[in-house]
């Protein structure tokens, strides 16, 4: 007889998700994911200036700070049939390159880091063992024996003062727990040192964008501007007064370099090393959390323009069955492919199974009255229980992410980047000892991260001294003014944007009704990922990996968090909603 | 637009309703073991911090965090002899970019806050517990510091189909809120979400979405808005909770001193305002000098926040420097322009107008007394 276990609020990740889940004979053997919050943001879209929209879907994820703005963008721009200049379009590679090596550093300390590292533990590490440990894995300079008796002796006195705040009540001296002491005190000091490092790589949005999180941008190009180069016609007098309230200086633009630079060597002499060396540990993992065994990747960073599809670092394609030697092509336009089903959420739409560029969504919750224990009494959850949709390719769940990134990109020959990221993967592979088909698990999903951001951290010093090439060679130009003169008179036009972000593939497709918009849709990552049930009743690829994760103990169920944020779900991306329709919401059913 | 929407405040006993430095007085609070928690001062002392330090520490912080210099021995004494303050920190509807932007806090760290100033006792981004076992963690730091923590709010809370749109362990926002409340000494309410209820709460506002301050009647709430808020302001704000100090709050709930002035009062662009000098277009040669950004739709001159005083990212630049206006993110209805405009169309300023005058066209521009349109009113 199988116990049900529900983990709510699922922890460590963004939005609100929760996972009920049946165990029998210490594995799970049935799960379902729910979305338990919506905003609304598509509809509130609606009948507004297209210029504007990258500003309010910007808000949809403050983790993956910029993926929206930069996916309306493409949305807007391919509507109107247009390419940004040169200039822009790497600005904007370059700042979506350093979210994702942000992104994925993040996660794996502060988010996924704590289901593997017992932290108290900590304090049994013998420090000297704890640096030497390190120095033979990276010549990170601060691995001293002194640096770990200091991080040591600051955690003691922190759990000494008997106030554990944000580590309370974790599942510490769990059975699943496989480090030794020194390890653990390693990703302590790392997970401290981390969170310094972040702060400093979010500044090149901040140069470039004025602010992180929520960087600006801007429909036509990038809204800042360089001052001409000496010696040219436009140049500006560099004095102490304009320096000031210029947009881009000299000095801003080398202190990018410095950044990049230092994010180059934390990636390479702390996450990377950490990532192998604790994963070494955890190989059991690579046994378990397998996804239904498809893949989609939309691509992106391109080297040339968005529109180049054959030139993307991050190369589109699918992969079915597991099957890495076919690499199948999407076409986000083609309405037999991408289509979200709603037979498992929460609205009353006329139809099941639209392409999100006719999508119809209206909210109606039907679930369980608040507070409820479970999403559903009978445990066969053949109804409704999530706020997200169903989006399926060819009727196919699929699984998005850097997983499905790492291995379309190691299946696809023709991909700019097919060598490198064969390079790694197999390099990663060999180190754990592990074969191809183990990435398809909770461990290789970690290990695809680590892969993909020691690759990307270096697309984006590429990106950054193209960007230098072009401003030397005489281009400064960051914004193409005719594309607003070109919206002005959009009378009927329809696009779609798409992009790489950190958790997958993310699709906005915009409706342009003079020079407003009729409608608007997003698909994101977290929607394919941590989708309900289907209308074929084809679990979500979330769902589809938790079932065989072994439970040691029910009560605290480790392993399926570590499952879980593999995927890195973000949930205020995943539930949204849209009225193509344009009526008000009327269909909302309000609970009894 | 959905129907049913609840709108009553929660209320709460009418107790705690004022905070004062003698609160502090309390007892030390025992934890679920017994013990009493220490000080942040007994704390930093074994981290091997001299006294001086620490006062020089506390001078700081009394300075950034604009009170007089004589308040320096009270935020020490604060710091020395008291537990650090347990701070609940729910996320509801939100993006969770205010939890990003105290991440990037750069003269006080983010591990500084946690390990240091207080005890964060829950946060469902970065909390290592899960389900049941978080909101335990949760009960048992409320239960044993019932009158005295702080709630902190990040996202807005629904208010249709009975609060069904946002549930967190099997529970509406709403009744979490009302629940959590309860106890607490303060509320904070962490960016334009928590504050007014952001993007959300733009029109239609499908899910019914409000601010804590409209749901939250008997406590004191301060009102720390932006989108996200700068990290600078909202770690300032922490430590006045963890030295038992309070941000003086003008009408809206805000701190004085991040709300006080415009970003457009202390813009380095301004000169080129009053002179005339504006960029008309995006990398126009006005944009390359820096020019004032008022024609393309700059909310500057109508949004109360510190971007151009403290910048973002550590002093790294701010919107404004990095060329793009100023979005108003620290406003209520930032997101709904008046008239259904762009966000670029320029705000109305016509009480005094700039030297070559408003952006042709913009209606706004008959519009009286265009500073300060939100402040205090509201």
């Amino acid at each position: 007889m199988a116990n049900r276990i529900v983990i709510d609020p699922v922890t460590r990740i963004e939005g609100h998700l929760r996972v009920e889940a049946k165990i029998d004979q210490g594995r799970i053997v049935d799960a379902v994911s729910a979305g338990t919050m919506i905003r609304g943001i598509e509809l509130i879209l609606q009948d507004r200036d297209p210029r504007d929209a990258w500003a309010l879907v910007q808000r949809i994820c403050g983790v993956c700070t910029t993926v929206h703005a930069l996916t309306s963008l493409r949305a807007v721009e391919n509507a109107l049939q247009v390419t940004v200049p040169r200039n822009a379009e790497i600005i904007r590679n370059i700042l979506h390159s350093s979210l994702l090596v942000h992104d994925h550093v993040v996660h794996f300390y502060h988010l996924h880091a704590p289901d593997w590292v017992d932290i108290p533990r900590a304090l049994q590490a013998d420090p000297n063992a704890t640096a030497a440990l390190a120095q033979r894995i990276s010549r990170w300079p601060k691995s001293s024996a002194g640096y770990f008796r200091d991080v040591q002796a600051k955690l003691k006195t922190f759990i000494d003062s008997g106030q554990l705040g944000i580590f309370s009540n974790g599942y510490w001296g769990h059975s699943a727990y496989r480090l030794p002491a020194e390890v653990n005190l390693l990703a302590v000091a790392h997970y401290l040192e981390a969170l310094d490092w972040q702060r400093s790589i979010v500044k090149i949005h901040a140069i470039f964008g004025g602010k992180n999180p929520h960087p600006n941008y801007v429909v036509g190009g990038m809204a800042c501007s360089f001052a001409a180069p000496a010696g040219t016609d436009n140049e500006i007098e560099e004095n102490e007064e304009n320096e000031a309230s210029q947009t881009i200086t000299q000095e801003q633009l080398a202190y990018v370099g410095t950044i990049i630079n230092e994010a180059i060597e934390f990636v390479e002499q702390v996450y990377k090393p950490d990532l192998l060396l604790i994963g070494s540990y955890y190989k059991e993992a690579a046994t378990y959390g397998a996804g239904p065994g498809h893949y989609l990747a939309y691509g992106d960073l391109p080297t040339g323009s968005i529109n180049d599809i054959n030139s993307y670092l991050l190369p589109r394609g699918i992969i079915t069955h597991g099957n890495l030697n076919a690499v199948l092509d999407v076409n986000l336009n083609d309405t037999s492919q991408i289509r979200e089903y709603t037979e498992h959420s929460w609205y009353a739409n006329s139809r099941s199974g639209l392409h999100p560029s006719s999508g119809e969504t209206r909210l109606a919750y039907g679930g369980p009255t608040p507070p409820y224990e479970t999403l559903d009494p009978s445990g066969e959850f053949n109804g409704k229980y999530s706020w997200l949709k169903s989006p399926r390719w060819r009727d196919l769940p699929m699984e998005v992410g850097p997983l499905a990134r790492m291995l379309v990109a190691y299946a696809k020959k023709s991909a700019p980047s097919h060598a490198a990221v064969r390079d790694s993967v197999d390099s990663v592979l060999r180190k754990l000892n592990l074969a191809p088909k183990d990435l398809a698990s909770t461990l290789g999903r970690m290990a695809a991260r680590g892969i993909e951001t020691g690759l990307a951290v270096h697309w984006l010093k590429d990106y950054y001294d193209q960007l230098l090439r072009n401003i030397k060679g005489g281009d400064i130009t960051t914004f193409d003014p005719t594309i607003w003169e070109k919206l002005k008179t959009a009378k009927s036009n329809s696009g779609v944007g798409w992009c790489e972000a950190p958790r997958g593939a993310l699709g906005h497709w915009v409706q342009i009704k003079n020079s407003k918009i009729s409608n608007y849709q997003c698909v994101v990552p977290t929607t394919w990922n941590g989708s309900p049930r289907d209308h074929k009743n084809q679990k979500g690829a979330l769902e589809t990996a938790l079932i065989g994760t072994p439970i040691a103990n029910e009560k605290k169920p480790l392993e399926l968090l570590r499952t879980i944020h593999s995927f890195d779900p973000c949930l205020a991306c995943a539930a949204h909603l849209t009225d193509t329709t344009g009526q008000t919401v009327t269909a909302i059913t309000v609970t009894p | 637009m959905p129907e049913n929407h609840r709108n009553h405040p929660i209320t709460t006993s009418p107790a705690d309703q004022q905070i004062h430095h003698q609160d502090q007085a309390t007892e030390p609070a025992t934890d679920d073991r017994g013990m009493h928690p220490e000080s942040a001062w007994a704390h930093l002392q074994k981290r091997g911090i001299s006294r001086r330090r620490f006062l020089e520490f506390c001078t700081a912080m009394t300075v950034m965090i604009g009170l007089e210099t004589s308040s320096t021995l009270s935020i020490a004494e604060a710091l020395t002899t008291q537990p650090r303050p347990v701070v609940i920190w729910r996320n509801f509807q939100e993006c969770t970019c205010c939890s990003e932007s105290l991440l990037r806090s750069e003269k006080t760290p983010f591990s500084d806050i946690i390990l240091n100033l207080i005890s964060l006792d829950f946060h469902e981004v970065l909390q290592a517990a899960a389900g049941i076992d978080a909101e335990r963690a949760a009960h048992q730091a409320m239960a044993a510091n019932a009158g005295r923590y702080i709630l902190a709010i990040e996202g807005s809370i629904p208010t249709g189909a009975n609060g069904t749109y946002c549930c967190v362990g099997g529970r509406t926002a709403l009744d979490i809120l009302q629940e959590d409340v309860r106890g607490a000494k303060a509320v904070i309410a962490w960016g334009n979400c928590a504050a007014y209820g952001c993007v959300q709460s733009a029109k239609p506002n499908p899910t019914g979405a409000k601010g804590v301050g409209e749901l939250v009647k008997d406590k004191p709430v301060i009102n720390v808005p932006g989108c996200p808020p700068i990290a600078e302001v909202m770690a300032a704000v922490v430590i006045q909770i963890a030295t038992g100090t309070f941000p003086k709050l003008d009408q809206q709930g805000r701190p004085v001193e991040f709300y006080g002035k415009t970003v457009h009062a202390t813009c380095p662009r301004h000169d080129h305002y009053e002179e005339g000098r504006f960029v008309e277009s995006f990398d126009d040669d006005g944009a390359r000098q820096g020019y004032c950004l008022y024609k393309l739709g700059c909310k500057g001159p109508v949004t109360y926040n510190a971007c151009s005083r403290l910048r973002w990212n550590g002093g790294t630049s701010f919107p404004i420097q990095s060329g793009h206006p100023c979005l108003g993110c620290a406003e209520k209805n930032c997101w709904d322009p008046a008239d259904g405009q762009s966000l670029y169309a320029p705000v109305a300023m016509t009480s005094r107008s700039p030297k070559g005058g408003s952006s042709s066209g913009s209606k706004a521009s008959s519009r009286k007394n265009w500073s300060p349109i939100r402040s205090h009113s509201s």
